[in-house]
């Protein structure tokens, strides 16, 4: 890890604290014991993340054990969700959650990076900061707004003009039309995905500029002093120099669009079936939670949609854990090369 | 419970006491009102000094069940706090005893209320219309019998031109477009009431989908809450939905007739819920398990719903039960212009008394005495 630059290696400084009660000479004799004191103030608060981390996961395993004894793994396959028949099982929802999310990465993450790029290498510097607080603006509106607007603005000219239009023409391609099966409605699954990207743009394409602006102009002007073109600089010196800092930011985007509840409630349609059509309306877990919660009277139907939350916490856990595993494995390529 | 409030020492501590055990009930069950608690305890320090009602569940009849805390506060003195979470949060409630009374859209069947030792009573009424958009269709200008609207939301009528639908509606230009059907996302007792009507009038609906506060819609997309409904109908050419009458009326939606038990054509409507209220026969319904949908008589609205109060049988606080009946008593008295004014609908007289008169029957404190 340490052949990384940025990473926590680097920043590693000693911090001299009495350890087996030896005091530095010259230190107060207050010393003596709020060092002590402080050092495990701060290791308890450390502690707490961890001790908060295990609850959730307990509550959550023990609030779906009916659930969890009733269907087993079957339950992440399965595709009824009758609340009076009680038959429940998480696959829609699971679809939903990460089609949607997928939606909103494969859109939000070039333009993030083309946001990114034009404001660390290409805008002229008076509109560098209003569009950087613009930025990040964006990322403080809260979800409910992005939500009916989704609804009430978004979903009428995007039913309106653009989806008779992709049904007309990439509807009609070979392969591509059972993606865009299905009336113009307005909302479903592909509204939900570029609504959920426009939230996550703001997110990735701030972390973007601030890692981008950590690369020392020196290795950027000596690129150019070489001829690179603006794209080779980007590509072949800043990029790689960031990559952990553009990754984490992916990462914090997908965690976002992962867990995004309310924005998604009000344009996903909400429906529990699964369709290959991107137009067709779904369902995602937060949203399934959302909508759900309140007034789920059966005891399996409520254990099933804590289970809901479990599996969204497993797929939040496996997404980070890839991510780190993506980083080790581009950090050991990168030891081998020098 | 009235008194001056002239002992200003105890103000400040009554309003403590209120901000501390709201506090403990905000852990609870989360949502609304700890500033408005506060101001209120602040403003009326008199009754903090009796002991605040508590309650919790649907949030259907919530506005009416503020409006009548309010009045009666400041009539007694006496403060009502309730808090809408929902009918399965309500249900919750009152069974782990958090609350003094619960209240759910949907009737607890007469065996679940003995497993748990309630009583329910109903409270306040509603019902549930169809509102569409079709172009060029006036509101009120489509009338629906309960089986067409079973096949419309089992996707078995896809278009309006349908032959079904053209033989009901002669004179009315119904397009050949497709039926967007549009149902609430969220469980609900809007939904309980609509599921319930079409088990009742359609023998497919009842085997495949069935009843609940929510269900397993065979097409359609979902909106949360009745403005998610009500937006997507208003949206979407072609679009059916269901809605609360109070909703629908004050967003001035178009809203469909409907044919009645007795063939009758029937709007929505005061008239037409108090008419299924009154031919309902709670009487015979043990436990006061009864659903006013598809009730007889001629101008009975076939989706008529009453939202219902849950409370314990046996009462360990005998004096607290009866702060909640004597808040009851006092809206069936009182309230029912307050409900009105608010689109919802009050319970018949003859209702009423047979409700009081259960009251008597079956809530006892420890000793087997009737609380009130």
């Amino acid at each position: 890890m340490s052949a990384v630059p940025g990473s926590p290696a680097d920043y590693d400084i000693a911090v001299a604290l009495p350890r087996n009660g030896v005091t530095p000479p010259g230190r107060a004799a207050r010393g003596r014991w709020m060092d002590p004191a402080f050092e495990w103030l701060t290791r308890l608060f450390a502690l707490l993340v961890f001790s908060i981390l295990g609850a959730i996961l307990l509550s959550l395993v023990a609030g779906s054990a009916l659930s969890l004894e009733k269907y087993g793994v079957s339950f992440l396959w399965r595709q009824d969700w009758d609340p009076v028949k009680e038959q429940f099982g998480a696959l829609v929802p699971i679809y939903g959650t990460l089609l949607t999310s997928f939606i909103a990465l494969l859109i939000g993450v070039p333009v993030s990076f083309g946001i990114a790029l034009f404001l660390t290498e290409l805008s002229p510097p008076w509109l560098k900061r209003p569009l950087g607080i613009a930025i990040e603006l964006l990322a403080a509106i809260p979800s409910i707004i992005y939500g009916m607007w989704g609804l009430f603005v978004f979903a009428p000219l995007f039913q309106a003009y653009v989806q008779p239009g992709l049904i007309a023409t990439l509807g009609q391609v070979p392969g591509l039309a059972a993606l865009f099966e299905g009336p113009p409605l307005g909302i479903g699954m592909l509204t939900a995905g570029l609504i959920l990207s426009i939230m996550v743009i703001p997110f990735i394409s701030a972390v973007m500029r601030d890692v981008f602006e950590l690369v020392p102009p020196m290795l950027k002007e000596s690129a150019y002093a070489l001829g690179g073109t603006t794209w080779e600089v980007v590509w072949r010196v800043v990029l790689p120099y960031t990559k952990i800092g553009v990754v984490g930011g992916i990462m914090l985007g997908l965690g976002r669009a992962l867990g995004e509840t309310m924005a998604v409630t009000f344009v996903i349609g909400n429906a529990h079936r699964l369709s290959a059509s991107l137009v067709a309306p779904g369902n995602s877990i937060a949203s399934a939670l959302a909508n759900e919660f309140t007034e789920a009277v059966g005891d399996l139907y409520f254990s099933s949609l804590i289970e809901l939350g479990l599996i969204l916490f497993a797929i939040t856990t496996v997404v980070l854990a890839a991510s780190k595993l993506l980083l080790s494995r581009l950090a050991r390529r990168e030891g081998v090369r020098t | 419970m009235k008194r001056q409030c002239c002992a200003p020492i105890f103000c400040p501590l009554a309003v403590l006491a209120t901000l501390t055990f709201r506090g403990f009930k905000d852990v609870l069950n989360v949502r609304r009102s700890r500033a408005l608690g506060f101001a209120a305890a602040a403003l009326f320090c008199v009754s903090a000094l009796a002991a605040d009602i508590t309650g919790a569940g649907a949030t259907f009849p919530y506005p009416i069940y503020a409006k009548w805390a309010d009045a009666y506060k400041k009539e007694t003195g006496v403060g009502m706090n309730y808090q809408s979470i929902g009918s399965g949060g309500g249900i919750k409630q009152i069974t782990a005893k958090t609350v003094q009374f619960g209240a759910s859209d949907m009737p607890m069947k007469p065996e679940e209320l003995e497993k748990y030792g309630l009583m329910q009573f109903p409270a306040i009424m509603g019902g549930d219309v169809m509102v569409y958009n079709v172009k060029g269709v006036a509101s009120g200008a489509i009338t629906l019998t309960g089986p067409q609207v079973a096949d419309i939301y089992l996707g078995k009528i896809k278009k309006w031109n349908d032959p079904v639908l053209a033989k009901q509606n002669p004179g009315v230009k119904l397009p050949d477009q497709a039926i967007s059907v549009v149902h609430r996302s969220d469980g609900s007792g809007t939904t309980f009431i609509f599921a319930n009507y079409l088990s009742k009038v359609s023998d497919e609906w009842k085997t495949k989908v069935g009843e609940g506060t929510s269900v397993a819609w065979p097409t359609g997309v979902g909106g949360k809450g009745n403005e998610g409904v009500a937006s997507y109908v208003q949206r979407i050419d072609g679009a059916i939905g269901y809605v609360e009458y109070a909703y629908a009326k004050q967003n001035k939606l178009s809203v469909a007739k409907m044919v009645n038990r007795d063939r009758q054509v029937v709007a929505p409507g005061e008239d037409t819920f108090k008419a299924a209220a009154a031919s309902a026969d709670w009487a015979k319904a043990p436990g006061m398990y009864l659903v006013l949908t598809d009730q007889a008589g001629k101008t009975s609205w076939p989706m008529t719903g009453a939202s219902f109060i849950l409370i314990h049988r046996q009462q360990e606080r005998p004096d607290l039960a009866k702060e909640v009946l004597k808040f009851f008593d006092w809206s069936f008295d009182h309230g029912d212009s307050m409900a009105i004014e608010l689109d919802y609908v009050p319970m018949p007289d003859s209702v009423v008394s047979m409700i009081r008169a259960a009251w008597k029957q079956q809530i006892k404190d420890a000793a087997g005495k009737p609380v009130y």
